[in-house]
């Protein structure tokens, strides 16, 4: 990826090269946190902070580090930063970090921080792999908020935990679809979704594997 | 990749470096934070108390939980004695520092329940409990109680708060529980709990609590509707472990013998 502009870099993994829709990085979170927006916002938040300083941390240093212990170098980086990130949120936004739970600490294993500090921020400067784990953060970050908003409007009848549609639990008429608060949901959504950015970007499309050859035996009877 | 950094005493020097700059950030934070974190838990376990006892304003300020939170008091009970205790007994000053649920998986701090009686589903239980009691001219008008137990997926961690007469039930509420949203999790949906409120723990016998979580919906000419509640819908195992925990917890090897002394100021 030699010679990619800041713009590149930052917006690319938006639509164009998105690691959960097209690199299908990071499911994992996307089906545990996104069962409201708040909650999907903090993660959001957190996982673009690790994946821009891990990013950022590993090009400092990318010219020091031995070829040997490269990964352990980049993990020992994005532990530290993911710690960090779990104590900010535990003393500053308790009740989500209560929701996040383990899943902010499984950011370490999220395969996009990694992902980028391998495959980008080992070959490029600094500052672009800076915005480089911005653009892949605000990439899943698209993702996971899509996911989010229909789980939790559908399933819970609100948005950001207001009540837009009443439901008949509280006396309203809507009745929730309880699916969609539980994980198998997100795949669903993230399925569709990926549906439709490759029929907006058909060079998204893979070509497919194997294709089956005409039939030609003769009947046999 | 140049040969020079690949050599073990340079590996080494960049690994041991790594190391110490690393540690150093990860443990500046943590020291830093800390008591941040430790006022955010412990507003958090006064704000479910309050939650429970029904005393908690929406949208109440820190400062707010905080000054509500000063008219209880916080005293520990021996469950089996039913007798309050001291907190130096447990090896604390203050009895808020007391966790009975790490006592529980302390074999010198808790028993072991035989799974005969294991309603809750909880097999060990401590020997102390932690109580909140508030009183109003030297009246007791309100006690909360811990509660756990088993539901579906998960254990639940609650409070039950019961009137002066420490047999009406005034509230009750989980703080901690992974059922199934929407099913099993509707235990927070306070038209749910509001249900509670009023509620009998005892008929006759006051080491038997007769709470039921019954289908279909409590009619208003059901017999012996004071002790009983709505069952959750569509969530049967849910209800069945709340309804054995309150039992549990409000029997003879729960806060029975607390209460029974408590009711005849023999504490």
């Amino acid at each position: 990826m030699a010679g990619s502009t800041a713009k590149q870099v930052l917006f690319e993994p938006i639509f164009s090269n998105n690691p959960i829709a097209l690199q299908i990085l990071g499911i994992c979170s996307a089906l545990a946190v996104t069962t409201s927006m708040s909650v999907s916002i903090v993660m959001c938040i957190a996982v673009i902070a690790v994946t821009a300083f891990s990013n950022l941390a590993v090009s400092l240093v990318r010219t020091q580090i031995p070829g040997s212990i490269r990964i352990i170098v980049q993990m020992t980086i994005i532990a530290s930063l993911v710690i960090v990130v779990d104590q900010v949120l535990k003393a500053y936004a308790y009740e989500i970090s209560k929701q996040l739970s383990v899943f902010v600490g499984l950011i370490i294993t999220n395969c996009i921080v990694m992902g980028r500090a391998e495959g980008f921020a080992m070959t490029n400067p600094p500052l672009l792999s800076f915005l480089d784990g911005i653009g892949n953060g605000l990439g899943y970050s698209v993702m996971l908020l899509f996911v989010a908003f229909f789980r939790e409007l559908l399933g819970a009848g609100s948005l950001f935990g207001v009540t837009l549609l009443p439901v008949v639990n509280e006396g309203g008429w809507y009745v929730p679809n309880g699916l969609l608060l539980l994980p198998p949901s997100a795949f669903f959504i993230i399925g569709l979704a990926i549906w439709a950015l490759r029929a907006w970007k058909p060079e998204q499309v893979e070509e497919p594997d194997y294709k089956m050859s005409r039939h030609t035996a003769k009947e046999a009877f | 990749m140049a040969k020079a950094k690949d050599t073990v005493s340079r590996t080494l020097m960049v690994a041991l470096v790594l190391s110490i700059v690393f540690s150093v950030v990860v443990s500046t934070a943590a020291v830093v934070l800390r008591p941040a974190q430790i006022q955010n838990q412990n507003l958090d376990i006064k704000t479910n108390i309050l939650s429970a006892a029904g005393m908690l304003e929406t949208g109440a300020s820190a400062e707010q939980i905080e000054s509500t939170f000063e008219r209880f008091e916080v005293r520990l009970v021996d469950l089996d004695a039913g007798k309050f205790v001291e907190p130096s007994v447990v090896g604390v000053e203050d009895p808020m520092k007391f966790d009975m649920y790490k006592a529980a998986s302390d074999p010198k701090m808790s028993t072991n329940i035989p799974s005969s009686e294991d309603k809750a589903g909880i097999k060990r239980r401590p020997n102390i409990a932690k109580v909140y009691t508030l009183s109003e001219n030297g009246n007791l008008v309100r006690v909360v109680l811990p509660v756990h137990g088993y539901g579906l997926w998960s254990t639940l961690y609650g409070f039950v708060s019961l009137e002066g007469d420490l047999n009406t039930i005034e509230g009750l509420g989980f703080y901690a529980h992974a059922e199934t949203p929407g099913l099993g999790g509707e235990v927070d949906n306070p038209r749910w709990k509001q249900q509670w409120v009023g509620k009998e723990l005892y008929a006759d016998n006051p080491t038997e609590p007769q709470i039921r979580l019954v289908k279909g919906g409590v009619g208003s000419d059901a017999k012996d509707k004071e002790h009983k509640v709505d069952a959750l819908s569509g969530a049967t195992l849910t209800s069945v472990g709340v309804e054995r925990l309150v039992n549990y917890w409000m029997g003879e090897r729960g806060f029975a013998p607390f209460l029974k002394n408590l009711r005849e100021g023999e504490v």
